[in-house]
């Protein structure tokens, strides 16, 4: 899960990291009223959305009054980047700042550890930074049984500064982030730009965390971060349902346990021909419920002219995911052909449940995706 | 022969009362696995099926009985304390069927197993299964035949799909690994490659990657370098989206890393023959057997 940028600054906030003070705004009068409590001075306005980016979209401004404020707020906020509605801005004070760097911790899966990387070079992208001058990259491992250790987090904060006041609070800073990180539950945190301001001070100008949703169910206080608003609402819908689903651009709508399967089930679309319109995995034990909920999306997605269920039975049962059906097609009308294969446990009770109201299974996998394909081609002829 | 489960495993299994402990440890039993425990802390002195004695900690069920292998079917937020009671218990192998595990806990879990020297498979993985053997896991076993073929796989139903695919067609496998679809997992697919290539037993191998991380690219090379028996691959999540975690937390491709076609090219520079469908399993496995 992705926290917004005001939500990450909060947290870093509470975890001793110095960041300036800021307020978010979902309406352009409320933005002017932010500026004003923030000292009439020049503030910048920022749009909260769940993209990279922000700035060379235009969803980034600086106003010099409170009614600049209102102005450019009220031209960011409802403006789209990159297909997402801009609900809310963060107004803080424009920065003077000496330096930017940047620093960040992430859970790197070849070390199987928390690692750091700082650069002097911040302020942009460090994917970019990463590509073009790694020798500007600086990482450090860390056991996550002990946390950053201080001589980890000062060699660290020595690749970023010379000045040893300002490396002493660098340190600080990365031992509150790494804090701030294992808190949130989160698989990466990253201050970026880290800034020293014109009185030799080190704060966190925006940050960005990103929560392992593993950790969600334990920590309730992060999960109330969550702002469905940004998110497709039929992803909202499986998620609560326990489905995962992704909406895709093609038109033949899948159903699958499990996935790999379900991955390999979208290529298979795309090996004959189609293109898969959702990625859907509804997981492990079955359940008639669930199928129902995953039929109920698919079918809401005008593109989707065929569907297709490929189900492998071990812990799902052929049978759940039969009536699942069965029920969905009493529920509310599905107006696109259904091409269904299922193999595995109770595969001949789930046919003979399917073949009661005159539905037909297949066992073959590859049969079956080309059947959908070409039901999704008439379809869209049609 | 076959890999990391014989007929001389011996297993307990942690979470033997719960809904899928219960259901998998019956069928584990069925198939001719040697369950000779269960913990479950409360249900310590009680028998499950009239058979298997539970106990309330691993380390009484490896002290009574004598077990080497553990499999985990604890709810997530629990798993990663039940690996660490494997490990302190003194078995060989874990193996953590749960899926949903905080990856923070995977990383302080990691290096605890390899200074203890133990094994981990999982977690979110289904196990593995070397047929006419025994099974520590979820694969179902009529799916498998004893055979020639070693399967290495981070998928769980895709691994059945091709193993069944195999089965029909007469092949069948030495052991099916599913090393499960999480970002940090305790056994990789080179450490099955090594074992799957000192196995006399097995002639061809297949490996089942996805999209995410660079573990398949490794591997590929780890082929390229030292494996001699013949290596088909498949790798799932060629229409994924970028940046969209496909159902496993692993599953996903970060900027511009971690995708299809950079894996099945890894996979092709090393002699790997790759799959464009799961169903090509059965002519390239033929065709090097």
């Amino acid at each position: 899960m992705n926290l917004h940028e005001y939500q990450a600054r909060e947290l870093l906030r509470r975890a001793g990291v110095p960041v300036p003070p800021g307020e978010v705004a979902t309406t352009a009068a409320e933005a002017k009223a932010v500026a004003e409590r923030l000292g009439r001075g020049k503030v910048v306005v920022k749009a909260q959305v769940h993209v990279g980016g922000r700035g060379k979209a235009g969803g980034v401004k600086l106003a010099d009054t409170p009614d600049q404020a209102k102005e450019v707020a009220g031209k960011i906020l409802g403006m789209k980047i990159k297909g997402l509605t801009v609900e809310k801005v963060l107004i803080a004070p424009a920065a003077e700042i000496v330096s930017e760097a940047y620093v960040g911790v992430i859970v790197d899966r070849t070390s199987q550890s928390p690692v750091f990387m700082v650069s002097p070079a911040g302020g942009i992208d460090i994917e970019e930074v990463a590509a073009k001058t790694p020798e500007k990259i600086f990482k450090a491992r860390v056991d996550a049984r002990y946390g950053l250790l201080q001589h980890q987090a000062m060699a660290l904060a020595f690749t970023l500064y010379s000045d040893v006041a300002l490396v002493r609070q660098a340190a600080v800073i990365l031992q509150k982030l790494y804090r701030a990180f294992v808190d949130a539950g989160a698989s990466l945190a990253e201050i970026n730009p880290l800034v020293v301001t014109p009185a030799n001070e080190v704060v966190a100008l925006d940050a960005k965390i990103v929560v392992d949703d593993n950790e969600l169910e334990r920590r309730p206080d992060i999960e109330a971060l969550r702002d469905v608003s940004a998110e497709n609402p039929f992803e909202v819908l499986a998620r609560e349902a326990n489905l995962t689903y992704i909406k895709l651009e093609g038109d033949v709508g899948c159903v699958v346990n499990g996935a790999g399967l379900a991955m390999a089930t979208m290529d298979l679309v795309k090996y004959y021909g189609g293109e898969p319109a959702n990625f859907l995995d509804i997981g492990g034990s079955s359940n008639p419920e669930k199928v129902v909920t995953a039929l109920r999306i698919i079918t809401a997605d005008p593109n989707v002219k065929a569907i297709l269920f490929n189900i492998f039975g071990g812990i799902t049962r052929c049978d759940d995911v039969a009536n699942g059906i069965v029920t969905a097609t009493k529920q509310f009308t599905v107006k696109v052909p259904i091409v269904i294969r299922l193999t595995g446990t109770n595969e001949e009770a789930a046919v003979r449940i399917l073949e009661g109201v005159g539905m037909k299974a297949g066992t073959d996998m590859d049969e079956a995706v080309k059947k959908a394909v070409e039901a999704a081609k008439k379809g869209a002829a049609a | 022969m076959s890999i990391f489960v014989t007929k001389d495993t011996k297993l307990v299994i942690q979470g033997i009362t719960g809904r899928d402990g219960s259901f998998h440890a019956k069928q584990a039993l069925e198939y001719g696995t040697r369950v000779v425990a269960g913990v479950t802390p409360g249900k310590g002195g009680q028998t499950f099926e009239g058979t298997v004695p539970i106990f309330n900690t691993v380390d009484e069920a490896v002290r009574s009985t004598g077990a080497n292998t553990s499999v985990i079917y604890v709810p997530a937020k629990f798993a990663a304390d039940a690996i660490f009671e494997a490990a302190d218990a003194g078995v060989a192998l874990v193996v953590c069927i749960s899926e949903g595990v905080p990856v923070l806990d995977m990383t302080r879990v990691m290096p605890y197993l390899q200074e203890k020297g133990v094994r981990l498979i999982g977690p979110n993985c289904p196990g593995l299964i070397s047929p006419g053997q025994g099974k520590v896991g979820i694969i179902p076993g009529r799916i498998c035949a004893e055979g020639p073929v070693g399967v290495v796989s981070r998928s769980g139903t895709l691994t059945y799909e091709v193993v069944y695919q195999l089965t029909r067609a007469g092949i069948g496998q030495t052991t099916c690994v599913g090393i499960g679809g999480d970002p940090i997992i305790g056994t990789n697919f080179i450490d099955c490659l090594e074992a799957f290539e000192k196995d006399p037993a097995t002639k061809a191998i297949v490996m089942i990657g996805e999209i995410g991380g660079t573990d398949e690219q490794n591997a590929a090379e780890f082929v390229r370098a030292k494996v001699k028996k013949p290596v088909v691959g498949f790798i799932a999540g060629q229409t994924a989206p970028p940046g969209r975690r496909m159902g496993h937390a692993g599953a996903i491709i970060s900027g511009s890393s971690g995708t299809a076609a950079e894996k099945i090219a890894a996979f092709e520079t090393a002699g790997i023959a790759v799959m464009k469908r799961p169903a090509d399993v059965v002519a390239l496995i033929q065709e090097r057997l």
